[in-house]
């Protein structure tokens, strides 16, 4: 019994940081949601528990390879500092093969499930490990846009799993994702934008500057809502749901020009809470419009 | 200004859940023009929720504060109008537009005086609307008697509004710090009636 809760206090203090389950768990979510957008019969529970699982651990996988990359830059800025690879709680050979184990089983379970569900899990993490964060993280502050495009992937994949094929709705929700990634990432890096300069890394605030990112911001918002509309639309959801979700991307906007017209940290700040409840929103909107 | 607590974020996760389903299947049925104003009224009532949960009480600070708490009465009282009133929604429909213009150039341009005058005006007769028609509705029989609640709703929103008025306008009812402890109930109590009233139609 001691030895259990031993093992399981590591897991917990070792492992379980290296998932960043908050962000994983959103895009399990919009996994799921892209599953139940192709409107499946909901019976086929084996099929929504394989997703789930495979997704689960490609994703985390995936994260854990990031942790175990940027553990030079993660030990360099005060926010991730205590990450247990920076604190030497998990040594890096650890997370390495943790990440290494989750995401060869996750991959080779998509595979398994759907091969073509498998390739667009696989590009998925393939784009975040390889394209985003060994090439491109450190060099250019446009890495965002493949880290993007690696983020709409379990949607697209979720999707694909359902119907068997990619269509312009698959496409179109990994888009909206894509949009909704700068809104994101560029709030949080003009919060924290010290931390990556004490890191060396190019961002859009320090790249060009605030009001120029605050009009990204701006342009992804609207992107986001305007393609997410439409994928609702293609999707075939319900004139009730499609309200609602109009309501919420009015929000999004309203933050996004008020951001822009009269900025200050709070509303920044603001603004990503806010973009993180929109796509989480959306997402359960899809999958809820699927029973 | 008050901290905002985990009671209250709950209240106003529960204020913008009934919102949203209220938005999205609350008004199966309705008439085309009366969803549109319903759903700007709790579209409005959900965001503002959302967003005093994300930037707490300090986000009741801002300008636009006076602006969003007028389009939650006036459209909803446009709602009920156009569903009830059928004859004089246009005239009352002008009435909002040049009512709720009135606010927004006065709260810019113009003394604050001549302010609180257009806004307890526009306000009062949204309010009263709100309080009056679903209460004369019910006790008509025109509408089931449940229906009632929505002027249930009416008076809690008349009384946020007085209470969130008098207190942008310098001169509070109650404590800053007692109005805030209310707010959230309020703003639930009240969503909570106009749903629950609205389902009686």
């Amino acid at each position: 019994m001691e030895n259990k809760k031993r093992i399981f206090k590591q897991i917990k203090s070792k492992y379980f940081p290296l998932i960043k389950s908050l962000q994983t768990g959103l895009l399990l979510i919009t996994g799921l949601a892209g599953y139940m957008s192709a409107r499946c019969p909901i019976m086929n529970m084996s099929t929504l528990l394989a997703l789930t699982g495979s997704l689960l651990l490609s994703v985390s996988g995936s994260t854990a390879l990031n942790m175990w990359i940027d553990r030079d830059i993660d030990a360099k800025m005060p926010r991730t500092s205590n990450r247990p690879l920076s604190t030497g709680e998990t040594k890096p050979q650890e997370a390495l093969i943790f990440g290494l184990l989750l995401s060869i089983i996750g991959i080779g379970w998509s595979l398994a499930l759907d091969p073509l569900y498998g390739i667009v899990v696989f590009a998925g993490l393939f784009f975040d490990v390889v394209v985003y964060t060994i090439w491109l993280k450190r060099r250019t502050a446009w890495s965002i846009v493949w880290g993007g495009i690696s983020g709409g992937m379990p949607v697209l994949a979720g999707r694909v799993l359902g119907i068997g094929y990619i269509d312009w709705i698959g496409i179109a929700l990994a888009m909206a994702v894509l949009f909704w990634i700068p809104t994101h990432i560029l709030t949080f890096s003009m919060r924290y934008h010290e931390d990556y300069q004490a890191a060396n890394i190019p961002t859009f605030p320090s790249v060009y500057n605030n009001q120029t990112t605050r009009l990204i911001i701006a342009v992804s918002s609207v992107l986001t809502a305007l393609v997410m509309g439409l994928a609702a639309i293609g999707v075939g959801m319900t004139w009730g749901f499609l309200r609602l979700i109009a309501v919420l991307s009015i929000g999004l906007l309203v933050l996004a020009v008020r951001s822009l017209t009269l900025p200050s940290e709070r509303i920044t700040f603001g603004l990503f809470k806010y973009a993180s409840l929109y796509m989480l929103s959306s997402m359960l909107l899809l999958f809820a419009g699927g029973f | 200004m008050k901290k905002i607590t985990v009671l209250d974020r709950i209240l106003l996760l529960a204020t913008g859940l009934l919102a949203a389903y209220q938005v999205a299947v609350g008004m199966d049925g309705m008439e085309p023009l009366s969803i549109w104003f319903y759903t700007i009224s709790f579209g409005t009532l959900l965001i503002a929720g959302l967003l005093l949960i994300i930037l707490g009480f300090e986000g009741l600070e801002s300008q636009a504060v006076v602006i969003v708490s007028t389009l939650i009465p006036l459209s909803l009282s446009l709602g009920l109008v156009s569903e009830h009133l059928v004859e004089y929604t246009l005239h009352y429909l002008v009435f909002c537009v040049v009512g709720f213009t009135a606010i927004v150039i006065t709260r810019f341009s113009v003394i604050s005086r001549i302010a609180t005058i257009v806004l307890a005006m526009v306000h009062g007769i949204a309010g009263l609307i709100i309080f009056l028609l679903p209460i004369f509705l019910s006790i008509r029989g025109t509408m089931p008697a449940g229906f009632a609640l929505v002027g249930l709703g009416g008076a809690l929103i008349g009384l946020g509004g007085l209470l969130l008025a008098f207190l942008k306008a310098g001169k509070p009812i109650l404590s800053q710090k007692t109005i805030l402890t209310l707010l959230p109930s309020l703003l639930f109590l009240m969503t909570a009636a106009f749903v629950s009233g609205l389902s009686f139609r």
